[in-house]
């Protein structure tokens, strides 16, 4: 139970800048999913916080106390890793409470916790067994109680599910999700799946390249990026980013000279009057045939390619040499290579400029 | 269909005749590395009379265990008479300390420069690589100056000395390569836990660390028990070791050599690394062979 501050925080190896000014905020009870792909410096980041890693500058405050010259084991937080690190030789019992008797806490309280935390994650039958008679999920559990155990103000865990197979990471995905919602302790996440972070985060911080791109809750994360890179990362298909140029509230797509459209219900973040080269990009979902609000925009594009997914299927569109993506529900059939109405949802769009790549 | 009946008749021909090659030349080469220590052990059970007949590969005439007495317990000289029982211990009092402390060590040396990384550590195992390619007569004057200037030279301790400091860059490469298989998370769990440098190499890395231990084990036994010339200039008399001893023993007995006393001396001399590597043989390939593939 604690609250997480990060106020500018760098950190090299050698001459390679890992993170470059990180700022976060997290509250008491927070479920923080730091999300990104391969070497954006996420789970540097988590290193940091747990002190496994000395930082270049900056501070990590928990609960307010500035913990940058602090021992991992003084800090109170725990890991969970993602090859779940059990100790080999030693029962599963032993490696729960390990960290307890490290602590010198009386014998008692080891085996009250122990009992706690056994039934909670349900490993009773596990106790007297060693790691390398676990299948992958129990040596997760008992990873987590070894964590658990302890009561720490934080929870840190390092990509804990991906060594998991699918179905195992959805089951321990939701216990996660439930332990959070019954412990309320905060957390802090890594993982480069974006499924599980808009799952499982109160908020989410997207990384890349050192820095934290946006950091936001799930639903703000997805509709409304901050980025082309978010834009870009979240969602699958991503989102489709039509490049153009702004002018007069209207969208002018690049190489169409007929196609104008209209802006005037967008939400701009500044004021733009000047002509400007632009993205506009738009969800594979919120491209529909039928005319679902008034807010839309018809369009007449050629289709090319299906992909079908069984709940659903991805269709490309020809967009004057551009690709556009829509999804639609498998149940409508659809003829290839013929020219489609479609209809853009511009409740949904985000505009990004060209040159700076931010949300405008 | 006939054709494959015939081909499955030639595959299995091929197949028999490759076997009978691979057999005849192991068995080759069996014979020649047995051949020796066929020798050995019969000459050592033959009386001086049967050796003179120059059967060299026949069975001795009886069992005669005089010459193996006399390898032992010597012949009751006062003077000038070597016999292996005082240096055998020697060599046993040498080898346990040496052996032990010089793997306990390594072990913790690779520990270290593997889960406990720091600034330039990669050049101090390289240092420690080189350490394995110095030559025992390099270190040979050098060692007796230092071990003049401690005051333990000529004595079992400053023998234990030299082989520990030689046997360290053995034992810290192999357990540095073994621990470097080992997954980093484990240490860093632990320290989260709470456990210091040596809690965690005491209570987690040690108890995985049977394979590698064996392979030290063997090597260093292998190499402080087998050696003669650290023995030869760091010692002399009564302190020497068993190698040393039999060196002595063959050289500087009677006129008349005495090939049943030798082959029983040497045979004792080389009991024990025998039965080390019979004993944990096993391990000592899977030790070798366990820092080269991830599990």
């Amino acid at each position: 139970m604690a609250t997480l501050k990060i106020n500018e925080l760098n950190k090299n190896f050698g001459i390679t800048e890992v993170l470059k000014g990180i700022n976060l905020d997290i509250n008491d009870g927070d479920f923080l999913v730091l999300l990104g792909p391969s070497g954006c410096g996420k789970s540097t980041l988590l290193n940091t916080i747990s002190g496994l890693e000395t930082i270049n500058s900056g501070e990590i405050l928990i609960d307010n106390h500035v913990v940058n010259n602090m021992e991992p084991s003084d800090r109170d937080i725990a890991l969970v890793f993602q090859s779940y690190a059990l100790y080999p030789a030693m029962t599963v019992k032993k490696n729960v409470t390990f960290g307890l008797e490290q602590r010198k806490t009386p014998k008692e309280k080891i085996a009250q916790a122990l009992e706690e935390v056994s039934n909670l994650l349900q490993i009773n039958e596990l106790l007297e067994r060693k790691p390398s008679q676990l299948s992958g999920g129990q040596r997760q559990r008992v990873a987590m109680g070894r964590a658990l155990v302890r009561d720490p103000k934080i929870f840190l865990f390092d990509e804990p599910l991906s060594n998991l197979d699918a179905k195992l990471r959805v089951e321990m995905r939701r216990e996660i999700k439930k332990l959070h919602k019954r412990l309320k302790t905060t957390i802090v996440y890594v993982t480069h799946d974006q499924t599980e972070a808009m799952s499982l985060g109160t908020n989410i911080a997207i990384m890349d390249q050192g820095k934290i791109q946006q950091c936001d809750t799930p639903k703000n994360i997805y509709n409304k990026p901050e980025n082309m890179f978010v834009a870009d990362f979240i969602g699958s298909p991503s989102m489709n980013l039509i490049e153009g140029i702004l002018k007069d509230k209207y969208f002018m797509p690049k190489g169409s000279k007929d196609i104008k459209i209209p802006l005037n219900e967008y939400a701009f973040k500044v004021n733009i009057n000047e002509e400007r080269p632009v993205y506009l990009g738009i969800r594979p979902e919120h491209v529909y045939f039928e005319k679902v609000n008034s807010n839309c925009f018809e369009i007449n594009l050629r289709s090319e390619l299906v992909e079908y997914t069984g709940h659903e299927q991805i269709i490309t569109f020809d967009y004057s040499n551009q690709q556009l993506l829509g999804k639609f529900s498998s149940t409508i059939d659809i003829q290839m290579d013929k020219d489609c109405n479609l209809n853009l949802d511009l409740n949904q769009i985000s505009l990004f400029d060209k040159d700076t790549r931010g949300r405008i | 269909m006939q054709n494959y009946q015939e081909l499955e008749k030639s595959s299995n021909t091929k197949k028999i005749i490759y076997r009978w090659i691979l057999f005849i030349i192991l068995g080759i080469f069996a014979l020649y590395y047995i051949t020796p220590l066929y020798v050995m052990i019969v000459t050592s059970f033959k009386t001086m009379e049967e050796i003179r007949q120059g059967n060299l590969f026949a069975f001795p005439n009886s069992i005669n265990l005089e010459s193996w007495n006399v390898a032992w317990n010597g012949q009751g000289f006062s003077a000038g008479d070597v016999y292996l029982k005082t240096y055998f211990w020697n060599s046993v009092k040498l080898v346990v300390p040496a052996v032990i402390i010089s793997t306990i060590m390594g072990a913790i040396n690779g520990y270290a420069l593997t889960k406990w990384r720091f600034k330039g550590d990669s050049w101090v195992f390289l240092l420690f690589l080189f350490g394995t390619f110095i030559p025992y007569q390099a270190i040979l004057l050098p060692m007796s100056r230092t071990l003049g200037t401690i005051g333990i030279s000529n004595s079992i301790y400053g023998l234990i000395l030299v082989h520990v400091v030689y046997g360290l860059c053995f034992t810290t490469l192999f357990c540095r390569n073994y621990y470097i298989s080992i997954s980093d998370e484990i240490v860093k769990a632990a320290r989260i836990d709470g456990a210091g440098f040596f809690k965690i190499f005491f209570k987690i890395i040690l108890p995985i660390s049977a394979p590698i231990l064996v392979v030290t084990v063997i090597w260093q036994f292998t190499q402080v028990w087998n050696d003669f010339l650290f023995g030869a200039t760091f010692t002399f008399g009564k302190e020497a070791p068993i190698q040393v001893a039999l060196n002595n023993m063959v050289l500087t007995s009677s006129s008349v050599k005495r090939y049943n006393v030798d082959m029983a001396a040497a045979i004792i001399a080389g009991f024990p690394t025998l039965i080390v590597y019979v004993l944990a043989g096993k391990y000592f390939i899977r030790g070798l062979t366990a820092g080269s593939v991830k599990g």
